[in-house]
């Protein structure tokens, strides 16, 4: 039987009526045509599905879409706050942080979250951080290196008052 | 859609949960932060009728320390409990830095690890070494399960299919109490090949108080090597004393082999763990000038 839910998508607010068995994952992607959340392994290993919900980084094929209901989720379409590339996105495509680019909306949300927690990462704490993110194509120390430049280009500037 | 149909029902009262876990019959599921549940539903591993998502339960989120115990309500997520640990509880903030990765414990909670009993996960095995209680509440009323008799197989325990387990308790060693943690996997996050957790207390005297050393992925459950420790109680902890004690403890250990390791690999990194976690929980010990 399906079930009634409103919840509210990169600012927007969506009604549907789902099978308690629809993933969070499914719901962005089927439902509601936001395909850059990607999906992957399907049981919470892989990490490309990571949204954010009210915030928090979390995986979004383990989670029922029941379950958002009346919460806030983002995702990797709602990151930039207009047009454009959010500065994380700019790491990545300055500093090649991505081949396939499959797992690469995942290990971005998850940044967001991880940057707001550690603005100076150590590249010990970046690595400890994305063991929770499988790239098939193994470019981790390029993805490595997008991190520390997005810390760097978040982190205020001491120079200027 | 992975998962096999199923019922979904979400109350807000523990009443009407134990209730719905009641009419629902031996094939209901308890949903809390689904970061295992999920994935067995996703793999088809459970096919439950029924799903009774406690989250809107109100009363199960709280974290309370009292009289040397710390309790744990059935919501509190592996991240938050994290948090609060953060300066006060090093030995608890460590153990939950090791549980898997930041977005699986913003939704994963403590109870639902415990619960799950995954025999290589780290927080049965730190439940066991605290003596810890597991509280759960049925049609019958609320039980008290210590976690020494809580777990008997992989993903068995000794919650009965309409109960609902409501929050954990660990008993918080006083702060002179040293402790170690150490364990092997592949990567940062994993489910551990091998781990342990060593909690050790001096004497005025220098000599050894109390020691509890407990393991994890070694066989079905975790485990609590009683006798091993206990041999070192009473005598001074040299160095010496500490690694055959945990060759003592390893020794008793039926590890099961797979593609990972070896049961005698198990084996030998146990001995190995041990003696680093009661070395590191004897480096910690306070209480003594």
């Amino acid at each position: 039987m399906k079930k009634e839910l409103r919840v509210t998508v990169n600012g927007q607010e969506h009604r549907r009526a789902v099978e308690p068995r629809m993933t969070l994952a499914d719901l962005l992607r089927e439902e509601l045509d936001l395909t850059g959340t990607h999906v992957g392994c399907e049981h919470g290993v892989c990490g490309a599905c990571t949204v954010l919900l009210d915030g928090e980084p979390v995986r979004s094929c383990l989670m029922l879409a029941v379950q958002a209901e009346g919460r806030r989720i983002t995702t990797i379409e709602g990151l930039a706050p207009g047009e454009g590339l959010h500065p994380i996105q700019e790491a990545f495509w300055a500093k090649h942080g991505l081949q396939c680019g499959f797992c690469t909306p995942g290990i971005i949300m998850s940044v967001s979250a991880f940057l707001r927690e550690r603005p100076a990462p150590s590249p010990e704490e970046i690595r400890e951080m994305l063991a929770g993110h499988l790239c098939r194509c193994t470019g981790y120390h390029f993805i490595v290196e997008a991190i520390e430049a997005a810390a760097r280009a978040l982190a205020p500037d001491p120079h200027r008052q | 859609m992975k998962p096999a149909p199923f019922d979904y029902v979400a109350p807000v009262t523990l009443d009407d949960a134990v209730g719905a876990l009641a009419a629902g019959g031996g094939d209901t599921k308890v949903l809390a932060g689904g970061q295992s549940l999920i994935p067995m539903l996703a793999l088809r591993l459970a096919r439950p009728t029924l799903l009774v998502d406690i989250n809107r339960v109100a009363g199960l989120d709280g974290i309370r320390e009292a009289s040397g115990m710390l309790e744990v309500g059935a919501l509190v997520r592996q991240r938050q409990l994290e948090t609060w640990a953060a300066g006060r509880s090093p030995l608890f903030a460590h153990v939950l830095r090791h549980v898997a990765h930041p977005p699986i414990r913003n939704r994963g909670t403590v109870v639902g690890n415990v619960v799950h009993a995954d025999p290589a996960s780290e927080l049965p095995a730190l439940l066991l070494a605290l003596e810890g209680v597991v509280v759960t509440r049925g049609p019958r009323g609320e039980r008290m399960i210590p976690a020494d008799r809580f777990y008997r197989a992989p993903l068995t325990t000794a919650l009965a299919a309409d109960e609902v387990a409501t929050a954990v308790r660990f008993t918080l060693p006083p702060p002179s109490t040293g402790w170690g943690f150490a364990e092997i996997s592949r990567r940062h996050g994993d489910f551990a090949l091998v781990g342990a957790v060593a909690l050790l207390a001096r004497a005025v005297d220098g000599t050894v108080a109390s020691a509890r050393l407990a393991f994890f992925g070694v066989g079905g459950t975790p485990v609590c090597a009683a006798a091993a420790t206990l041999s070192l109680e009473g005598s001074a902890a040299t160095p010496e004393r500490l690694a055959s004690a945990a060759r003592a403890a390893a020794a008793t250990l039926s590890p099961d082999g797979d593609i990972h390791a070896t049961a005698a690999y198990r084996r030998r990194v146990a001995a190995t763990l041990g003696e680093r976690t009661l070395t590191a929980a004897l480096a910690r010990c306070g209480g003594r000038s």
